[in-house]
């Protein structure tokens, strides 16, 4: 098991969003977090890398790191969580005084302090690998939305994490962009990435997933196959969300 | 009417046209050896107080803001040529002589990082959240993300406003004058006291200090032009 997250809750001031959740994240597997809007299911991605600094719960990872929430966490182990995953934001969230291939290579180069010729090579590599390889030196607000989030894929997978998290990628997308995104994302589950994605697109999740995991206000109503789950779900609250989605 | 009497000054009298030429070069002097270098100065170095300030502030520690705070409050809630006076006068009688040019560049430099302090702290908080947390993404420390991700862009949205403190601080070292600092506008009140032209001299004075900022905004266009690269 790549991770275990035990017991984690995260509140903001009063308002609990994520009150107990428990999962398990395989090596190689996919696994998508649907819900409705408000259930915590951003907030327990955000959480996974500590973007949103979990109030209580552990994680476990296979190569003995261990957090634990309610106590102090070293700063040695944050980095070392942080440095599992890569992001990929809803918004881009591109740096916008730099270029596509700038954006790329800052974090191996300038945090993980790697060899200037690697990393340039596996920049021009990646940026390649998302379809952007001519568009390398443009400036953020030169690409469309649909090329920015790639730029966003690629210097998420720069910093060579074990996990991919992506938070509705292709929400703030126009629909004709969204196929092109969700293509290397699709990519990357044959390259056999593990990964966690936070969607609303249904039909993608159930052809990329391993497994499925339904939420709503602030649990884990169901999780399994994404034919048990998106088919046949078990739980009432599940069957009408996904009755909104697929037939709206 | 202003005008008029001006260039009646000047036209009526061929020896106040003589005046204002003669008294050009050493105004100018007075620029080139007060008002630019203390301009430069005082403003690098404020600058420098502003980051340091504005990034206490920003700070969630108690011990940082409130030190912060308190500077910044002293300086804007009083009177600039009240401090030129007291960094001058006042430590000078406590035994802590300070020569004019030097007491001129702790006060104004000390002015500088106050209201500049403000301008950075707002533009470093105009920067959207999604960019800390994307460079604590790809492991960027505070600092870090501070450095290469937040500071340059907050940079693009505090040159205006650091452009219109920049062209003040020219204008105010002519305060400098009152502690003894040889600058442009003491030198036109000293070739006044001899000549008793103060409307010629005053005038010629303001013309001065007018150019030098005309100049100055010029070099605030290309900046901010160069800056704009990145943005649509």
């Amino acid at each position: 098991m790549f991770l275990s997250v035990k017991g984690l809750k995260k509140a903001f001031g009063d308002q609990e969003v994520l009150k107990d959740i428990n999962l398990e994240i395989e090596r190689g597997n996919i696994l998508t977090i649907i819900g409705p809007s408000g259930s915590g299911k951003t907030t327990l991605l955000r959480c996974l890398n500590a973007l949103e600094r979990p109030d209580k719960g552990t994680y476990s990872f296979d190569d003995g790191l261990e957090l634990h929430f309610s106590d102090h966490i070293k700063k040695n182990d944050m980095t070392r969580l942080r440095l599992k995953s890569g992001m990929v934001f809803q918004s881009y969230n591109l740096f916008p005084h730099k270029t596509a291939l700038e954006n790329v290579i800052e974090g191996p180069l300038i945090v993980q302090k790697r060899n200037k010729d690697a990393v340039m090579t596996l920049a021009r590599d990646l940026l390649e690998k998302v379809g952007l390889s001519d568009k390398m030196d443009l400036y953020p607000h030169q690409l469309s939305g649909g090329q920015q989030q790639r730029v966003g894929i690629a210097r998420a997978l720069a910093i060579q994490p074990e996990l991919m998290l992506f938070d509705e990628p292709t929400s703030a997308l126009d629909p004709e962009l969204v196929g092109d995104v969700l293509k290397v994302i699709k990519d990357l589950a044959n390259e056999g990435w593990t990964m966690a994605i936070v969607t609303h697109e249904l039909r993608f999740a159930e052809q990329v997933s391993d497994r499925v995991l339904f939420m709503d206000n602030g649990y884990i109503v169901e999780q399994g196959s994404p034919k048990d789950v998106l088919r046949n779900p078990s739980e009432e609250r599940t069957k009408q969300f996904i009755q909104r989605i697929m037939n709206p | 009417m202003f005008l008029n009497s001006l260039l009646f000054t000047i036209s009526a009298n061929m020896k106040g046209w003589d005046l204002f030429v003669n008294s050009l070069w050493p105004m100018i002097q007075g620029a080139i050896k007060g008002t630019i270098p203390l301009t430069l100065i005082s403003f690098t170095t404020g600058i420098m107080l502003a980051l340091i300030t504005a990034i206490m502030r920003l700070s969630s520690y108690k011990f940082l803001t409130i030190p912060a705070r308190v500077y910044v409050s002293a300086i804007r809630g009083t009177p600039m040529l009240v401090q030129l006076f007291i960094v001058f006068y006042g430590l000078g009688q406590l035994g802590f002589t300070i020569n004019p040019f030097p007491s001129a560049i702790i006060a104004f430099s000390l002015n500088v990082g106050a209201y500049a302090s403000e301008v950075i702290r707002a533009s470093i908080l105009s920067i959207p959240k999604g960019q800390w947390e994307a460079a604590q993404t790809v492991g960027m420390s505070y600092g870090q993300s501070l450095r290469r991700i937040i500071l340059p862009q907050a940079a693009r949205v505090s040159i205006p406003p650091l452009s219109n403190t920049f062209i003040s601080l020219v204008k105010d070292t002519s305060l400098a004058s009152l502690i003894l600092v040889t600058e442009l506008f003491r030198k036109s009140q000293e070739i006044a006291a001899r000549t008793y032209d103060f409307m010629l001299l005053y005038v010629e004075a303001a013309l001065l200090y007018w150019v030098i900022c005309f100049i100055l905004s010029l070099v605030q266009d290309r900046i901010e032009q160069r800056l704009e690269r990145y943005v649509s």
